[in-house]
């Protein structure tokens, strides 16, 4: 495996020592000692995987298309910004507005993450996007989702942290959020609908927490114990008439 | 300048400590936390305030003034001899830093009201209050900027760590810091208005936007505060002052009033705390600061970390033995404690309140 030593190294001169090892052919990167630098993985094509050792600064992941990078840390804010293809994986805690625009791959966090993940992601078909969050989820939740799919699991809960917060799917449009346990229809968007998982959901889930679960090391059954809520847009064009009279 | 100008945003970074032990740590910790963030600015301010730096002169107020041109230091400590017994006067040591290449002149004054001067009623702290605001809205080019006990703020334009070096921040030691990168976009970057903002022993740093920044101002002159730095964060620095000083609210209970929740949420809550709620916006509705906004403000006693209510802003927190850490971002804490006990993100609105022992 190639190494990278990030102390103290500007981000644009460890970007740079990325992108030269993915041009010289290497599979697989580690970069240590990474605290707070910016731009981590952006705009990287390959299937390439990055080993990052420590927190790493804010918009990493964005406009990536193919490349794997594992996070053995808390992340922070802006993760995966119109993301195309390939996965984020995130030992710990993440930050706010993750998954922006995102359009296809996959960001997995094993924590919790803060305000408005999931903001106005699109998918169609198969070309679609997916965010797994292990723990908690703070305000606008999926504000404004076009498409996708994000899953909240709430796991290791303190007692009175709510899994998720205020404004759940404000603005939603597409896509569909499955959250596990119940959904209180007061904190949700007004064109949100609350269901239960149908057959075909049930797979999605499997198939993505299956995934999620090999990669964060947990156990499927354990997660697949209690029961999880679909969330959905009720109106697929909710603001069609907002212009017409 | 003229302090009828009405707006300033800025984006930027920001950092702080607080040792509950009131351990004094040397100023070269904040400085590497600030530096990690050194792009969240654009080198057009930045600033440092600490607390327990001035031991040996706490019982007296520590003025710091900055002055455009030497010869207004003349009219300013007429004015100062003519309303304080002056302890000790000295330029604030600065370095030459090869980035900063015009400064003010920069002076500290350690003062006291003379007792034949506080007539009738007024307070000590009211008179040191006024004569900030008198001297900085009425004497030119002379700015008080940093004017409480004990403790003292350092900033001007230019990166975090040539603002450090030019003050030589790591010769401070202090209890309680708190630091700031700026990045303005709508006003000119000038000395006065890189953060802190402090009067007495308030201090704070700010990022966002204070859009409420007209209300807030009419408000906070209808009690004599007069807004004179070009910068938003002033209004919050001068809100404290009033809301918790002078009518003696609760530091929790001026953190509801700065970011009030959400009618919406005061409707859900049970009858006694919807109407203190409710009163409480009520009374307070030209103290709400509007906008996105996370802000670190320092006092004598202790440290205090909020965001806005629909954290448009980033806030961390981390715990590591008697320290509590706030910072834009985890790295810059992690920066200077790679393994806190906790690191977790506040809440939008929800105050993070850490006291001294």
């Amino acid at each position: 495996m190639f190494e990278i030593n990030a102390a103290g190294v500007y981000y644009r001169d460890l970007n740079r020592q990325i992108r030269d090892a993915i041009a010289a052919g290497q599979k697989e990167i580690r970069v240590r000692n990474v605290n707070g630098q910016y731009y981590i993985g952006d705009g990287l094509r390959g299937n390439a995987t990055i080993i990052i050792e420590g927190v790493p600064g804010n918009d990493m992941a964005a406009f990536m298309d193919g490349t794997t990078l594992i996070v053995k840390a808390n992340a922070q804010d802006n993760i995966s910004n119109t993301m195309n293809s390939g996965k984020v994986v995130i030992h710990g805690n993440a930050g706010d507005v993750l998954g922006y625009g995102m359009r296809g791959g996959k960001l997995h966090i094993l924590g919790d993450v803060g305000y408005r993940v999931g903001i106005h992601m699109k998918g169609m078909k198969r070309q679609a996007p997916t965010i797994v969050v292990g723990g908690t989820a703070g305000d606008f939740f999926g504000e404004y989702m076009a498409g996708g799919v994000l899953i909240l699991l709430g796991l290791n809960r303190k007692p009175g942290i709510p899994i998720v917060g205020d404004y759940l799917g404000t603005g939603m449009h597409g896509g569909a959020i499955y959250i596990r346990g119940d959904v209180d229809k007061n904190i949700c968007g007004a064109e949100v609908g609350i269901m239960d998982p149908d057959a075909e959901d049930e797979k999605v889930l499997k198939e993505s927490l299956t995934e999620f679960c090999k990669d964060l090391d947990l156990k499927l059954e354990d997660i697949m114990k209690e029961k999880f809520r679909k969330l959905v847009p009720v109106s697929l064009r909710p603001y069609g008439n907002l212009y017409a009279y | 300048m003229d302090h009828n100008y009405q707006k300033d945003i800025s984006g930027c970074g920001l950092t702080g400590l607080i040792s509950k032990k009131k351990r004094r740590l040397s100023g070269a910790e904040i400085v590497k936390s600030l530096c990690l963030m050194n792009d969240r600015g654009n080198g057009l301010g930045a600033g440092y305030a600490a607390y327990g730096i001035y031991p040996d002169f706490k019982d007296f107020y520590a003025f710091h003034i900055m002055f455009d041109e030497p010869s207004v230091r003349w009219t300013v400590e007429e004015y100062l001899k003519a309303n304080y017994h002056i302890e000790k006067i000295e330029e604030i040591p600065t370095f030459p830093v090869k980035a900063i290449s015009i400064s003010p002149l920069l002076v500290r004054y350690f003062v006291k009201p003379l007792k034949e001067r506080l007539v009738g009623e007024v307070q000590e702290a009211d008179f040191v209050v006024n004569s900030v605001m008198k001297v900085n809205s009425e004497i030119e080019g002379a700015y008080i900027f940093s004017s409480g006990k004990n403790m003292g703020a350092f900033k001007g334009v230019g990166n975090p760590c040539d603002i450090a070096e030019f003050f030589r921040i790591e010769d401070y030691e202090g209890y309680i810091w708190t630091a700031h990168t700026r990045f303005p976009t709508n006003t000119p970057g000038w000395w006065g208005g890189a953060h802190p903002f402090t009067l007495l022993d308030w201090s704070i740093v700010h990022n966002g936007e204070i859009s409420s920044y007209g209300i807030n101002k009419r408000y906070l002159e209808m009690y004599g505060y007069k807004l004179t730095l070009l910068t938003d964060t002033e209004v919050a620095a001068y809100m404290l002052d009033l809301l918790i000083r002078r009518h003696g609210l609760s530091i929790p209970t001026a953190c509801l009033a700065l970011a009030a929740p959400f009618w919406k949420k005061i409707d859900d809550r049970d009858k006694d705390e919807r109407e203190a709620l409710t009163a409480l916006r009520q009374t307070y509705g030209s103290a709400l600061l509007n906008g996105p906004f996370s802000i670190l403000f320092g006092h004598s006693k202790g440290l205090v970390g909020i965001n806005d209510r629909i954290k448009l802003r980033p806030l961390v927190a981390a715990i590591k033995d008697d320290i509590t850490y706030m910072a834009s971002e985890e790295s810059a804490i992690r920066a200077i404690c790679p393994n806190p006990d906790t690191v977790w993100a506040p809440r939008a609105g929800e105050p993070v309140i850490v006291d001294l022992d």
